[in-house]
């Protein structure tokens, strides 16, 4: 065995604990100087990544394939039958979420490299910045109920000290205030649920839970509690009135970070939908008349309910916003709206004996726009930060004719805007044509609203790159330069991977959407790794 | 290894199929079209000169911090006709982070009573 098939075998583990003994050793590497720290926390998430890719290929190489790791033992279960041990699952839908993270956090540290320069105290905002990773790294890739919620815990920590880093602005303090206060209710709804099954399944790890699952009282009081939680997490309305606060405050290099933040919870949220209850997705629980009334069917009616709400209030907020973080934000609201609403449709269609073709179009546009969302609203918000840099301005209504000055970062703008509202021949298009024919077949209605929508949301950008580029060049922003290279180099990273997936978007469903849809779509692959270890 | 038709095939969805590059040779011929149009436009345009220049009826120009569309007056019949829609959104968005507590303590109420704990 070759050092790379060492690695290759370790990966789960060392994805969280490098970027974690990096986050504790940068205190230390920042007391030689500013340079060598950065260069540091850039190496340590390059390695981190690259492990990533090791495993993501290891992943891909087999259709199906499951990297199990199990912590303290080679068997997950140990001979007394008891479910103890923590393991890190990694399956199509952990490696695709890991991916992202992953992008996400390269971009994240180079962007910091100047945007924070200014700013004292950066070895906490390293070290709090690579925790977050870590903690996102950890709720992606555990297979254990108990450890999710520790790394639920430890990036909701990270994340509230990053999002009020500016403490000198009141406002920034208020908002990693509301940040802690509903991650920790969240947390503990989440904690409680944990309780519940283990009072009743004598175990943490997940898959034990999704065979042993019986789907009674108890347990619908824990996947509503679950659920919720994540929900609120997610930035779902109503419970989404934390996160223009959160992302509207933070630096732009957090928020980036935060927008991965919010989509591992909903990961979490679709691992325990389609993996811990996946079994019992098919129970019937109501009957009206001669109608069967089935979970999936019901949860699926009840997501797209809030799915819709999520997309219209999203998008007449941010139609309405002045702020241009806030703005986002709201946008980023209506695009996790998108994503839901693809599950459930799928919920809704996925496990039909005749046709489950429509479910999974839908599952595959929804996966997809995880990615896709991450990537367009990640590059909206370094833009948003970009402005800041230069102008120290936020308010649209102060700024104008920006594209005199900054021709870079008026493309990288023009990029997201047309990937956020679903042009072609963006990444976004292709995931929301995914989603608006797999929904036209559910309901028609529910497309039709979703494409008015993306059309209001097309008008929201048009309004920022109308008020905040374009016209005559403002005297007070004449010594306005361009932002340093580190930064557009972040923001270019992301804006050649959209183009890319626009360009070749069959390549990315085919090869990384696809194992994360047959990963939600059949749990007992993911229950018979550990199950059949005993 | 990645081979060139992997490149090229189209993203297929159930009713149809997406394929980029063809739509960017579509717009490539359809601006090159137009630009031919163009070409046989009238030749009198001057540049630098009194036809290059803003006519606003005989009135003297603003400073351009005041010419320049503010983001809050974009839209600004949009958000007057539902502005009913929006005091209501408005009066939801507190926030008060107790507020945001009762949100999350409704949803999990429905969602009991959807799923018939309560």
């Amino acid at each position: 065995m070759n050092i790379i098939d060492d690695i290759i075998l370790h990966s789960p583990a060392l994805i969280v604990a490098i970027p974690l003994l990096g986050a504790f050793l940068t205190p230390l590497i920042s007391k030689i100087n500013d340079k060598v720290r950065n260069v540091f926390v850039i190496s340590i998430v390059l390695f981190t990544s690259a492990i990533v890719l090791l495993l993501a290929n290891d992943i891909y190489s087999a259709c199906g394939k499951i990297h199990t790791y199990v912590f303290g033992g080679t068997a997950a279960i140990t001979e007394g039958g008891f479910a103890v041990r923590i393991l890190f699952e990694v399956d199509g839908l952990n490696i695709f979420m890991a991916i992202i993270t992953t992008i996400l956090a390269i971009s994240g540290v180079i962007y910091s490299w100047a945007f924070m320069k200014e700013n004292t105290g950066l070895d906490k905002y390293y070290t709090l910045y690579l925790l977050m990773i870590a903690g996102m790294f950890g709720m992606i890739l555990t297979g254990d109920m108990f450890n999710f919620f520790v790394f639920l815990e430890i990036t909701s920590i990270a994340s509230c000290a990053l999002i009020a880093f500016w403490t000198s602005k009141g406002k920034a303090v208020d908002a990693g205030f509301k940040y802690i206060v509903i991650s920790a209710i969240g947390a503990l709804f989440i904690l409680f649920a944990i309780a519940i099954l283990y009072g009743q399944y004598n175990a943490l790890n997940m898959a034990v839970l999704a065979s042993n699952i019986q789907f009674s009282f108890l347990d619908k009081i824990a996947l509503v509690i679950l659920i919720s939680g994540l929900a609120m997490k997610a930035g779902i309305v109503p419970m989404h009135m934390w996160l223009p606060d959160a992302y509207g405050r933070a630096p732009a290099s957090v928020t980036l970070i935060l927008v991965g933040v919010t989509q591992a919870s909903l990961y979490g949220a679709l691992r325990m939908i389609f993996t811990v209850y996946g079994g019992k997705l098919t129970t019937t629980i109501n009957q009206i008349g001669d109608v069967n009334i089935d979970l999936n069917l019901l949860l699926g009616i009840f997501i797209v309910g809030l799915a819709l709400v999520t997309i219209f209030i999203g998008v007449l907020m941010a139609l309405k916003e002045n702020n241009f973080k806030r703005m986002i934000a709201f946008a980023a609201v209506a695009e996790i709206g998108y994503i839901i609403l693809a599950i459930g449709a799928a919920l809704t269609t996925v496990f039909s004996a005749t046709d489950p073709r429509t479910g999974i179009m839908a599952l595959k546009g929804g996966i997809f726009h995880i990615l896709n969302d991450a990537l367009d609203i990640g590059l909206l918000f370094l833009v948003a930060g970009a402005i800041y840099y230069a102008t120290k301005e936020t308010s649209l209504n102060r700024l104008g004719g920006l594209a005199r000055n900054m021709k870079y970062t008026t493309i990288f703008f023009l990029i997201g805007l047309l990937a956020v509202s679903g042009m072609p021949p963006m990444n976004g298009f292709a995931s929301k044509l995914m989603i608006y024919e797999s929904t036209y077949q559910v309901n028609p209605i529910l497309s039709i609203i979703a494409i008015l929508c993306s059309i209001l949301l097309l008008a929201v950008f048009v309004k920022v790159f109308h008020s905040a580029f374009l016209g005559p060049k403002l005297p007070k922003f004449d010594n306005v330069k361009e932002v340093p290279k580190s930064m557009l180099l972040a923001m270019g990273i992301i804006a050649c991977i959209i183009i890319f997936i626009g360009l070749f978007p069959d390549l990315v469903v085919n090869n990384i959407v696809q194992p994360a849809v047959n990963a939600l779509t059949n749990n007992s692959n993911y229950i018979n790794n550990v199950i059949g270890g005993i | 290894m990645i081979e060139i038709q992997d490149f090229l095939r189209t993203l297929g969805t159930n009713s149809g199929f997406w394929n980029p590059l063809v739509w960017g040779i579509i717009i490539v011929i359809a601006l090159l079209i137009a630009y031919i149009i163009r070409g046989r436009g009238k030749k009198e345009y001057k540049k630098q000169t009194e036809q290059t220049k803003v006519f606003l009826s005989g009135n003297p120009e603003l400073e351009k911090e005041e010419m320049h569309i503010k983001a809050s007056n974009v839209y600004w019949g949009f958000m007057e006709s539902f502005k009913w829609l929006y005091t209501g959104l408005e009066k939801m968005h507190t926030g008060n982070v107790s507020d945001y507590i009762l949100w999350f303590v409704v949803v999990i109420g429905i969602f009991f009573i959807i799923l018939g704990v309560i």
